[in-house]
């Protein structure tokens, strides 16, 4: 099983707060600290089970600057065999068609039978899995929280609905998955499996070395851009309980007693 | 010139499902002298197709059995051969929406427009619109170029629905034009659907819901929110990545893709409040929010806040009720 992963470079925000910059041009970038998409790693680390059971290599490609090479040695480290970097100052801007556009490209420079990708990343958009499988005719599902691998041609998986109900069907290979969060239990990866890939080559693909047409990628190209960034004005908005954390306690216990919150 | 827009209605047991308004009212956003057109894929929908009348001007039914489960591979297929190019079509952005869309709207050859929250006017072939990211915690206006269409999917309670009117629609039955050619979609075949397993608390029926997100950093400290759990008899759920973490079991989480839940009082302990966590609590509870990152989504639906780490609050507050007891 040949398979390929598309991995974004994002920060990391779960815990994290987001504010915009002065000219709403963009989020502060300043003090975030930057790692693989959450959902792409679900995604890496199904790939190398999927591997690690019926063989065949995992290869981590992500459209990035320079710094997005530490999100594939990463990757690598986890357990995937090759990494590929897209990058070009074409590429600059893209939106979610011209991202698939890219990716596209590489894809077709290889056989591969199983392409994924996360859900969603830092935009919430869930786009690119999508839009390849359309670009590459073949076929797709979104959500994805099970996959069995039934033999060389076909696998059997699970699609994360409505209520926690899980959808099951059967699809031909080759084809594209977007894979959801939970689906299995990614591997920690430690300093020392990081130094390992360390010196690993990582090539670097730009517009020419794909066939991309610079002029059908990029910012000038894009169909969808952002204009600004801005926080959401709050709507009623909480009612911040002031004071020390032991007055907080105490006003808190109050408005639970009153609303029915303490039985 | 008004735009004309198709909008793609789910519909469950011959009832159709609220987003249809909603995407009504966005399109009236979108351009206020709109052609609407329905699209109904179903088996036996004419009372569903009979029922959008009323809101849209024109209602496409293709019917038949293939379509008693939708397969977004094979809806997908018959739209891009039914729905001319450059047209404008809206779509739920839910686990049907997010299969179908984004190929969509390239093999309609338009752009696309994903989880939109709201729009701002037209401006010369470019829609100005808001979508959200980071988890909600910012928003951004994007431009998005409609000039050969666009496929844009419309978030679940963004729009108020509209009301219903006299539109005086008419049934087109599409299904022949839709067939032509045979089924498409065939390498993806629907199985079964596995209903999610019932656990040992049934959360839907809970008056006081103690809930824990991302917040609460490791495993074990899940133990302070069944203490609290427990001094206000309550029970305990949580939001998705304690799931996806397997620290809670599937049966405890509260979201869209989890369950809908409708207590009197919601204490939300270390949750951003994701739009997919705030779709699946209803009912307007009394929702107490605790969480050290002010700018988290939560508190803008909180009715009260509290800003503080949960591993030093929750454990006071629950010593501070046992005390009272």
């Amino acid at each position: 099983m040949e398979i390929l992963v598309c991995v974004k470079r994002v920060p990391d925000t779960a815990e994290n707060e987001i504010s915009v910059n002065s000219s709403g041009s963009d989020i502060e970038r300043g003090d975030l600290v930057y790692s693989v998409n959450e959902w792409d790693n679900y995604a890496v680390e199904e790939a190398i089970q999927i591997r690690d059971k019926a063989g065949g290599s995992v290869t981590v490609v992500s459209v990035g600057d320079a710094d997005s090479e530490e999100v594939l040695r990463r990757e690598m480290a986890m357990g995937a065999d090759k990494g590929v970097l897209l990058s070009d100052s074409a590429f600059e801007g893209s939106d979610g068609k011209g991202l698939a556009s890219i990716l596209k490209a590489e894809i077709e420079k290889g056989k591969y039978d199983l392409i994924l990708t996360g859900t969603q990343a830092d935009d919430g958009a869930g786009q690119i899995g999508g839009m390849l499988a359309a670009m590459l005719n073949l076929p797709y599902a979104s959500l994805v929280n099970r996959i069995e691998v039934l033999d060389g041609k076909k696998i059997k998986l699970g699609r994360e609905i409505a209520g926690g109900n899980q959808e099951i069907s059967e699809m031909d290979l080759p084809c594209v998955l977007s894979i959801q969060t939970g689906i299995n239990e990614p591997r920690y990866v430690g300093i020392r499996g990081i130094r390992k890939v360390a010196s690993v080559e990582i090539p670097v693909h730009g517009a020419s070395d794909l066939g991309v047409n610079p002029g059908s990628v990029g910012k000038a190209a894009a169909g969808v851009s952002r204009v600004d960034y801005y926080v959401p004005a709050l709507g009623k908005g909480a009612e911040l309980l002031e004071g020390s954390i032991e007055e907080k306690v105490e006003k808190l216990i109050e408005l639970l007693k009153s609303k029915g919150g303490i039985k | 010139m008004a735009l004309q827009i198709y909008v793609y209605i789910l519909h469950k047991d011959g009832v159709v499902d609220d987003t249809a308004l909603e995407m009504v009212a966005a399109a009236g956003k979108l351009d206020p002298a709109a052609s609407l057109t329905a699209v109904v894929f179903g088996s036996k929908t004419d009372a569903v197709c009979n029922s959008l009348t009323a809101s849209f001007k024109e209602v496409w039914k293709i019917d038949n059995d293939a379509f008693s489960y939708p397969n977004s591979e094979v809806i997908r297929g018959i739209l891009a051969r039914i729905i001319p190019k450059g047209s404008m079509v809206l779509v739920a952005h839910d686990h049907f929406g997010m299969d179908l869309a984004p190929g969509l709207s390239i093999k309609l050859d338009g752009t696309y427009l994903p989880d939109t929250v709201g729009f701002d006017g037209i401006e010369g072939g470019k829609l100005k619109a808001v979508r959200q990211e980071y988890g909600g915690q910012v928003s951004t206006h994007v431009l998005c170029d409609i000039s050969g269409g666009a496929v844009i999917t419309i978030r679940a309670g963004a729009f108020r629905a509209a009301e219903a009117s006299d539109a005086g629609g008419a049934v087109v039955d599409k299904t022949a034009d839709a067939l032509a050619g045979g089924l498409p979609g065939g390498a993806r075949r629907f199985i079964e659907i596995v209903e999610a397993e019932v656990g040992d608390v049934d959360i839907t029926k809970s008056e006081i819901l103690v809930s824990v997100g991302r917040g609460i950093g490791e495993q074990e400290n899940i133990e302070i929110i069944k203490e609290l759990a427990k001094a206000v008899g309550g029970d305990v759920s949580c939001s998705r990545p304690i799931v996806d973490a397997k620290w809670l079991e599937k049966s405890r989480q509260v979201g869209t893709s989890g369950l809908t839940v409708k207590p009197k009082v919601y204490m939300a302990l270390g949750i951003s409040g994701s739009f997919q966590h705030l779709g699946g609590i209803k009912g307007s509870p009394f929702i107490v929010a605790v969480n050290k990152n002010p700018k988290a989504p939560i508190f803008q639906v909180a009715e009260i806040g509290v800003i503080e780490d949960l591993l030093e609050f929750v454990p006071m507050l629950t010593e501070k009720i046992n005390e009272m007891k």
